[in-house]
């Protein structure tokens, strides 16, 4: 039971995928146009997320390792094939909404990136709510993001009329500038926070990218720590080489 | 003692002249098209003016206090840009769009980049741009006491007659301070009397854009179409005050004059192509991205590193 409210967590707070991870960054700029899209793509994706994780974690130790990617992505590309017929279905407004982002969700890299790190190497049901949890980080963000935009740029919130008559809407916030202006702004708020919870002594190296700091049986050659740790590296050696 | 002290890198050269004097000279070469700008529109222009520059002024000021920097408000170039925001603001517009405009151009173009000389992109101008997508209607209605219906350029656009002495002297609609072609020269050749702006940029903009429009207006070179396209819209201020903005224009000779050239082919196509009539702040901000690459583009050799290499 520990396991999976730390899972939550994990996935809700310390290693939120929008404003820690950085992750689906397309989506996450491209739907938030309304706190009720924000919500729908979250969520969707959430449910991808969560069936993906449980199905790739139940057959981890039947893939092979060297075909892993592909066949990871048949299983997300199925089931989002499944929640796009549903949606399609049953929820035609929130379909043309989010139009063609629906059967993007197949390469949003938060699934591929969980199912890599976490789903394959861990059991079913931590896997599952691992899945859960991201995906709620995942909707609780665009949610915000889609809140912020919609009530600046349409003076709405989940399509009431919030703001006075008088209000005349900043149009540029449902807008794309807008997507970027209010996510480095929630960032921003982020890190603020963080940086208030050094300073008061508190351990926040733990909410900082999902890496885990274990650089050493790392493979992400795209990592910046390890490139600069990498050129830092380089600079000393030469460094040497010229004393010698 | 201090001044003496000053540690700087070469060259060596004293001169009397500071980013205040600098400044200074623009505030003073913008006074004829702010008054002229008064003067056609009347006192709302003048508030609207006053508001845009104290929001300027203010945000710099209560930025750096905030951030414990050295207040950077008596070098006047706050003022500049609050005084280049408020003369591409139509006159109707409410004063709250001076002080959005005048926050968002310090704050966001110009601060958060860290201040005078990193600023990426006019100050003025992204603040206008922005203002121009925010609040589309507001920023596009230029009726008022003094005029009604389209301006000259909108008219131009829809095939209509336009009376270009009018435009000339600026007894048209229009932002606050872009109609009147006479004030904006009068400033223009005062600041190029005084040696703070050259004939560069403007001079290549300027002679590109009549070029591109004789080109591809499908008027050939006809005389009236062409004074009628230089007088009206923001072409002369911008091409006198704000390309030849120090930080955001190229630092090389020959830059200067791609730039110019580039700024003049863009317009261009805004204006004739663009669905909107107007299209000088687009272009010259598009310029001011590509800046990085025309000065790459165009270092000049230094002396000895040139001739065959191996």
């Amino acid at each position: 039971m520990n396991n999976i409210k730390e899972r939550l967590i994990n996935g809700l707070i310390k290693e939120n995928p929008t404003f820690v991870l950085m992750l689906g960054m397309c989506p996450t700029l491209a739907v938030t146009t309304s706190a009720m899209n924000g919500l729908g793509m979250g969520l969707t994706t959430m449910v991808v997320l969560a069936l993906s994780n449980a199905f790739i974690s139940l057959l981890r130790n039947i893939i092979p390792d060297k075909v892993r990617i592909p066949a990871f992505i048949v299983i997300i590309a199925s089931f989002v094939t499944m929640v796009e017929l549903l949606l399609e279905g049953f929820i035609p407004a929130l379909y043309d909404a989010l139009g063609i982002y629906i059967p993007l969700i197949v390469v949003n890299c938060i699934i591929l990136g969980r199912a890599e790190s976490y789903a394959s190497k861990n059991p079913v049901i931590p896997s599952l709510f691992d899945g859960i949890g991201m995906g709620l980080g995942f909707s609780f963000a665009l949610t915000c993001i889609g809140a912020v935009r919609e009530l600046i740029g349409a003076g709405k919130l989940f399509g009431m009329n919030i703001m006075p008559e008088s209000y005349i809407p900043c149009s540029i916030f449902i807008l794309a500038p807008g997507a970027f202006f209010v996510l480095a702004v929630l960032t921003a708020i982020q890190n603020k926070i963080k940086i208030i919870g050094e300073r008061k002594g508190k351990d926040m190296s733990k909410i900082q990218s999902g890496c885990g700091n274990d650089c050493l049986n790392c493979s992400d050659t795209g990592c910046t720590k390890r490139f600069y740790d990498e050129k830092a590296q380089k600079i000393k050696g030469e460094e040497e080489k010229e004393h010698a | 003692m201090s001044d003496l002290m000053k540690v700087s890198s070469n060259p060596h050269i004293r001169a009397k002249s500071s980013t205040g004097s600098i400044m200074a000279a623009v505030v003073i070469a913008l006074l004829p098209a702010a008054g002229f700008g008064i003067y056609n529109f009347g006192l709302d222009a003048l508030i609207l003016i006053l508001v845009t520059v104290l929001s300027t002024v203010l945000t710099e000021y209560i930025f750096e206090k905030i951030l414990g920097k050295k207040v950077t408000i008596g070098d006047y170039s706050a003022v500049v840009t609050g005084l280049l925001l408020a003369l591409n603001l139509p006159v109707s517009a409410p004063w709250w769009i001076g002080v959005i405009g005048g926050v968002f151009a310090i704050l966001v173009v110009k601060m958060l980049f860290g201040g005078l000389g990193q600023n990426f992109m006019n100050p003025a101008l992204g603040a206008r741009c922005f203002l121009l997508i925010a609040f589309t209607s507001i920023m596009t209605t230029f009726d008022c006491d003094a005029y009604t219906g389209a301006t000259p350029l909108l008219a131009l656009k829809n095939g209509d007659a336009v009376n270009i002495f009018d435009m000339v002297i600026g007894k048209t609609a229009g932002t606050i301070g872009e109609t009147s072609m006479v004030a904006i020269v009068i400033g223009a050749c005062f600041l190029i009397l005084v040696g703070v702006i050259d004939l560069r940029i403007p001079g290549s903009y300027i002679v590109s854009f009549v070029i591109f429009i004789s080109l591809f207006s499908g008027r050939g070179f006809d005389y009236a179409y062409i004074s009628a396209h230089l007088a009206g819209g923001g072409l002369m201020l911008g091409a006198f005050f704000m390309a030849t903005d120090y930080v955001t224009r190229p630092i090389t000779v020959k830059g200067q004059y791609v730039y110019g050239i580039l700024l003049g082919i863009l317009t261009g196509i805004f204006r004739i192509f663009g669905p909107s009539p107007e299209g000088v702040s687009y272009a010259i901000i598009l310029g001011n991205l590509l800046v990085p690459l025309i000065e790459k583009a165009t270092l000049p050799t230094a002396f000895g590193k040139g001739g065959a290499r191996a």
